[in-house]
């Protein structure tokens, strides 16, 4: 038996047609001041039953645990899992009300806690890389301290973003972040909680993965 | 013309429930992907770009595979290639009983339709478990996808809370869709946190950073390629692409032409396993890169065309054919405009080139595709090959069929014999119709057999006062 590797490639240069450099393909990016920006991704994952809460009145503060402590009693949450090294423990473990939801530090891998993970987490808590106005998507690049599963399993997803990370194409963020250089495991684009069509073309949220996705947006008062 | 694919077109329009379903789904369809792309300029702008990025990528398609497999290789990727279905089949199989795997985790995969992966694995006692609704209710039902997108798009709610009900006894019974939803999560859930393999599809893979993208709305995906210890990808050598730039407008061309989206819930970009210092995700990423005939429909500078495509199957959601048969009545893992090109050449026209005959030629795929494949052209390419071939199954003669129009076209050639031919014609008029059913044959059951007027069309315009040129 010959190599099917070699088989195949030999088989596709038998034919090769000229090659040229890649098409050029013009950076699409949207002029969009910050507010606009930030009104374009709500409506758009609010369309698709993301809840977007400014944090405070106006989004500036650092209330935001508490805020997120109340929102989570509301929908009948018992505990909250973050990542205990991650960029947003230190202020969600000062500000968290003693009467919120119960906290569960995230440390184990999965294979230590995938029985509790699935069981028994109502809600989990990530930071964001970015967010993208046109289509309302938030983008996640998972790390050892906030893994992949902790934004996929629990019932409730809930997101810190900072307004000033919202861009506004998914093409200008890669851009101008470098993507190509390299990419984590896994790179993520989330817009709106879990849904499907597949019953009469008719949606339906929180099939597989969060049923709720809640967007605390963080605002420096300029926007 | 008992032949094949008219038996189950002609079994499929019977299907009254089902055509309706279909009928539907695509009119909604088409109505979303419209409202999607309200600026024509723009999209018109982007299926040239598609069109660029993927004619590119076939083009330098031998390249760009090996700068995919040294990335992957480079992320902790290990590579298969695959001939065949029997090749990829093994080599899944493999890895399965390398990990002791007792069932898979099944994202949605055209591809594994395609090889035959599960009734493979149940020959082989893995148990594969469909995670997309869609295709959790196919598999209850012991059926086949009917759409590349929605595969159960011929099923409505009241099939699906029967099959539910079969299947999940000790579930409560619902009728309606957020119901039936939820028990398949709740059904699905256990699967997901014991399963320790999972396979997927890919829509597209990077070569410039070996990376899988992956569009999904429920989360299965996710699941199926993050929870797990070991994800097996699967997927044609065509869905290669060179730079991750081009997954953006690549992503907005597929998405909004399958489901007139802005975007799909989840957009999964994997490069490689889990890191020593990562707490989740699988120890294992293999991607299975499968052949199965497209090197063979590379060859050929016009039918490449045909791999351009990213499986959006706005096709289908427009063709005529497609509406009224649905995907059950191509008897193909591919149906729609786009199957009826590219199965006749995955298993060659003796076997599928009947099913270039499946189109009206309206040209309404070609319209929408957003990757500007020329479907008509292509089907007239492979109807023409197809008549010139010898072998017709259970069709006419060739040697008739080719009498006929040899004869046709020499009449419509001379003006003196086209005057004679329609003049006697309509001098006998209707006592034809009796000997031009029996000519015409099975084609007259469902249909009048042509009845010559009286008069020509050119007979009645010069007595109006045209003249001749």
């Amino acid at each position: 038996m010959t190599d099917a590797r070699a088989e195949i490639l030999a088989r596709l240069r038998d034919h090769r047609s000229e090659t040229g450099p890649p098409p050029d393909i013009p950076v699409r990016a949207i002029d969009w001041d910050p507010a606009e920006r930030l009104a374009r991704f709500r409506q758009m994952i609010e369309a698709v039953r993301g809840e977007v809460h400014l944090i405070g009145e106006d989004g500036v503060g650092d209330d935001w645990p508490v805020q997120l402590a109340a929102l989570l009693q509301q929908k009948g949450a018992g505990n909250l899992r973050y990542g205990p090294d991650g960029p947003l423990a230190a202020e969600l473990t000062s500000r968290w009300p003693a009467a919120g939801p119960a906290l569960i530090p995230h440390t184990e891998s999965i294979e230590d806690c995938r029985d509790v993970l699935f069981g028994a987490t109502d809600a989990g808590l990530t930071s964001c890389r970015a967010a993208i106005a046109e289509t309302g998507s938030l983008v996640l690049w998972p790390t050892p301290e906030e893994p992949r599963l902790l934004s996929l399993v629990p019932p409730i997803h809930c997101v810190l973003l900072d307004a000033e990370q919202i861009v506004s194409t998914l093409h200008e963020l890669m851009h101008r972040e470098h993507w190509s250089d390299g990419l984590p495991t896994n790179a993520l684009l989330i817009s709106g909680p879990s849904k499907s069509a597949d019953i009469e073309q008719t949606l339906a949220y929180g099939v597989h993965g969060p049923a709720q996705l809640i967007v605390l947006v963080r605002t420096t008062g300029s926007a | 013309m008992g032949t094949a694919f008219r038996t189950r077109a002609e079994r499929a329009l019977g299907r009254d429930r089902a055509r309706a379903n279909i009928r539907r789904a695509m009119d909604g369809l088409i109505v979303k992907r419209r409202k999607a792309f309200p600026d024509t300029a723009e999209l018109e702008a982007l299926r040239d770009q598609g069109h660029a990025i993927r004619d590119h990528a076939l083009a330098n398609l031998p390249a760009l595979l090996e700068q995919l497999e040294q990335r992957c290789t480079a992320n902790g990727i290990e590579v298969h290639w695959a001939r065949d279905a029997a090749e990829a089949n093994g080599i899944i199989l493999g890895i399965l009983a390398r990990h002791g795997a007792r069932a898979l985790l099944k994202g949605k995969s055209m591809v594994s339709e395609e090889i035959g992966l599960n009734a493979e694995l149940e020959r082989h006692g893995i148990t594969p478990i469909e995670t997309d609704l869609g295709e959790l209710i196919i598999q209850l039902a012991d059926e086949h996808p009917s759409h590349i997108v929605a595969p159960a798009v011929h099923k409505d709610r009241l099939e699906v809370a029967a099959l539910f009900r079969e299947h999940f006894p000790d579930e409560p019974y619902s009728e309606d869709i957020e119901g039936l939803t939820a028990l398949a999560r709740r059904i699905m859930r256990e699967r997901f946190r014991g399963t320790r393999a999972g396979l997927s599809g890919v829509n597209f893979a990077v070569a410039e950073t070996g990376t899988l993208c992956l569009v999904e709305n429920e989360g299965n995906g996710r699941m199926s390629t993050t929870a797990p210890d070991v994800h097996i990808a699967v997927t044609g050598i065509e869905k290669v692409i060179e730079r991750l730039e081009h997954l953006a407008p690549l992503l907005t061309l597929l998405v909004r032409s399958a489901t007139g989206q802005p975007v799909t819930t989840y957009v999964n970009m994997i490069s490689g396993p889990r890191k020593p210092d990562e707490r989740d995700g699988p120890r294992e990423v293999h991607l299975v890169l499968l052949d199965n005939g497209r090197s063979r429909i590379h060859a050929d500078p016009e039918l490449r065309a045909t791999l351009r495509c990213i499986r959006c199957g706005a096709c289908m959601n427009h063709c005529p054919v497609y509406h009224r048969i649905g995907g059950h009545g191509y008897g193909t893992v591919y149906p729609g405009p786009i199957g009826a090109i590219l199965e006749p050449q995955l298993q060659g026209l003796a076997l599928q080139g009947e099913l270039a005959q499946a189109s009206s030629l309206c040209g309404a795929c070609a319209e929408v595709c957003p990757v500007r494949i020329p479907i008509p052209q292509l089907l007239n390419r492979l109807r023409h090959e197809h008549a010139e071939g010898s072998i017709v199954p259970g069709g006419n003669e060739p040697g008739l069929q080719r009498a006929v129009w040899r004869a046709w076209s020499s009449m419509n050639g001379s003006p003196a014999l086209y005057r004679g031919v329609t003049r006697s014609a309509g001098l006998v008029g209707g006592l034809l119709a009796g000997p031009l059913a029996a000519v015409f044959g099975p084609w007259t059951t469902t249909r009048d057999a042509p009845r010559p007027a009286p008069q020509s069309l050119h007979a009645l315009a010069r007595e109006e006062g045209f003249a001749d040129d």
